[in-house]
């Protein structure tokens, strides 16, 4: 699903984010990524978000060459990938519903499939109750689940998540861990990165680990 | 209706590619409604900053416009004036009145004259010295000053280049000492409002401008104040035009309102002077009144307005939409 062949990233100052990555990731893996921050874990999803280009080397997601994709094909490619941020970047002047229904939006979709979809990935993250609420009005556990509501709405194949648990205690991390587990139950491919080892060893996936850019760990499933 | 949709995500669904483009036509149209009554509802939710710069886009429309709607009144006046342009015929000194209505009846008889009429110069001394007051100056001379007159009017079919041959032709007889065509001020008056017009024009061209960059700077402060939000749905796959199109409409309900309020102002202002210049008219004996913008005109306005609220708003997203990405 998606695939790395010795792809490299330098900054333009200089600065080599990720050296000469090989590594693959099946459909139905959920796999963990970490690192020490500064090793390239957001580098790496930032590459497969085309939030950046690589510098050498090549990155196929859902059979796609990146390469081949031009900026016009930059939001269409983004659509069929979830993201989870740490900082959940919700929109703060608009309730939670409209919030889950912005990829929706942007889609297309006409407003009963937009609410029926909203509600279904809603309900999924235990917030159906609260679709009224302004997120400022949520616990920093709730807007993160309304940033999954958001990613999932969609039906992506992909879901990918920045440090999603970096700001939350361990009872809620296990929760939005184990919310991440039931949608890689359903089919889709899911990426996290996060620094929390203790948390991530538990679960039992496969774990690549970054240091400087390189990789050290998790080459093969 | 969903697995249409998930198999018309991929290029690859060939057969899917109708319904695929109907879905998008569908989805394009929804957006923009969306997009419209959104943008429309953000100007209303700020009512003092709306109205401000509906105002400033009023009046600097209202102002070419009125101007302009003003000199439409002038030439419409100058031209009832324009026809009964004359010819005075002064004549030489040693002519006789006999002579002189000779030539009335053989000028009359030309084509492109239509009316002759003979004043001798003792009619011309009378009704000079009633309407001068200078009578009794007038009564000490020994020798009438005055020459005979024939005033001819041209035929009215004659373009203003023919009545000047006409008078160059005239100016040709023996008997004509000088002959004088009556129409130099109403040149004067046409070429002062060409003058005005393209001073109007070049008034005009500099306001909006002004209206554009003020709508400009309108949008670019919309699109600073809402950048986080931008950035998120180009994360999430909205796409350079779905950012836009708000932004869009944002700058055609301002230029919308600016368009109606420099109708009204226009209107107002008209109103505001049909009284007084009744009144002039009235001591002309004169039916003039004043025209307006009419429907059609305000609706021009209006839709004016919108355009250059388009134009503002894409000058903006244009220069500043394209550089925010996601960091």
């Amino acid at each position: 699903m998606i695939s790395f062949d010795r792809v490299s990233k330098r900054y333009e100052e200089g600065h080599d984010a990720l050296r000469e990555i090989s590594v693959s990731i099946e459909q139905d893996e959920l796999v963990f990524l970490t690192g020490h921050s500064g090793a390239g874990k957001s580098t790496l999803l930032r590459l497969i978000m085309l939030m950046d280009r690589p510098t050498r080397g090549q990155l196929i997601v859902d059979g796609q060459n990146l390469a081949a994709v031009g900026a016009r094909g930059v939001p269409q490619h983004r659509r069929n990938i979830g993201v989870v941020f740490q900082n959940h970047q919700l929109l703060f002047d608009r309730p939670v519903f409209d919030n889950v229904a912005l990829p929706l939006i942007i889609a297309g979709y006409d407003h009963r499939e937009v609410g029926r979809r909203v509600r279904a990935a809603l309900d999924k993250v235990g917030l159906l109750n609260r679709e009224r609420a302004m997120p400022v009005t949520l616990s920093g556990g709730e807007q993160q689940r309304v940033g999954i509501a958001r990613a999932v709405v969609g039906k992506p194949k992909i879901l990918l998540a920045d440090e999603p648990t970096g700001n939350l205690d361990p009872a809620l991390s296990g929760e939005i861990m184990q919310l991440f587990e039931d949608f890689n139950q359903v089919g889709v491919t899911v990426l996290i990165a996060s620094h929390d080892l203790v948390l991530i060893s538990r679960l039992h996936h496969r774990i690549i680990t970054l240091r400087q850019g390189r990789l050290v760990t998790g080459t093969t499933q | 209706m969903i697995g249409r949709r998930e198999a018309g995500r991929r290029p690859e669904g060939a057969s899917q590619s109708r319904a695929d483009l109907r879905d998008q036509y569908h989805a394009w149209i929804r957006h923009h409604r969306l997009s419209a009554a959104d943008s429309l509802f953000r100007v209303l939710d700020n009512p003092v900053s709306s109205v401000l710069t509906w105002l400033v886009i009023g009046i600097a429309l209202a102002l070419p416009v009125g101007l302009n709607v003003a000199l439409d009144n002038v030439s419409r006046l100058s031209a009832s004036w324009d026809s009964p342009a004359q010819i005075s015929l002064f004549l030489q000194g040693g002519i006789s009145v006999e002579k002189a209505r000779q030539l009335e009846i053989e000028l009359g008889e030309r084509e492109d004259v239509t009316e002759t009429q003979f004043i001798s110069q003792e009619e011309a001394l009378q009704e000079f010295s009633a309407l001068s007051g200078f009578a009794d100056v007038l009564a000490s001379l020994e020798d009438n000053p005055l020459p005979n007159l024939v005033l001819i009017s041209p035929a009215d079919n004659l373009a203003g280049s023919e009545v000047a041959a006409l008078r160059a032709d005239l100016q040709g007889y023996p008997e004509v000492d000088q002959a004088v065509l009556d129409m130099e001020w109403l040149q004067r008056l046409n070429s002062l409002m060409e003058l005005s017009r393209r001073l109007v024009l070049a008034v005009g061209g500099l306001l909006v401008a002004g209206v554009v960059l003020i709508l400009g700077n309108t949008i670019r402060l919309a699109i600073e104040s809402r950048r986080d939000e931008i950035v998120i749905v180009k994360l999430v796959g909205g796409s350079n035009a779905f950012v836009r199109r708000p932004f869009l409409y944002t700058g055609l309900w301002y230029g919308v309102g600016g368009g109606v309020v420099a109708a009204v102002l226009v209107a107002l202002s008209l109103w505001l002077l049909r009284e007084p210049v009744g009144n002039l008219a009235l001591l002309y004996q004169s039916a003039f009144e004043l025209r307006g913008l009419g429907i059609m005109g305000a609706m021009n306005l209006v839709i004016l307005g919108g355009l250059l609220g388009l134009a503002g708003a894409w000058l903006a997203v244009t220069r500043h939409l394209a550089g925010i990405e996601p960091r």
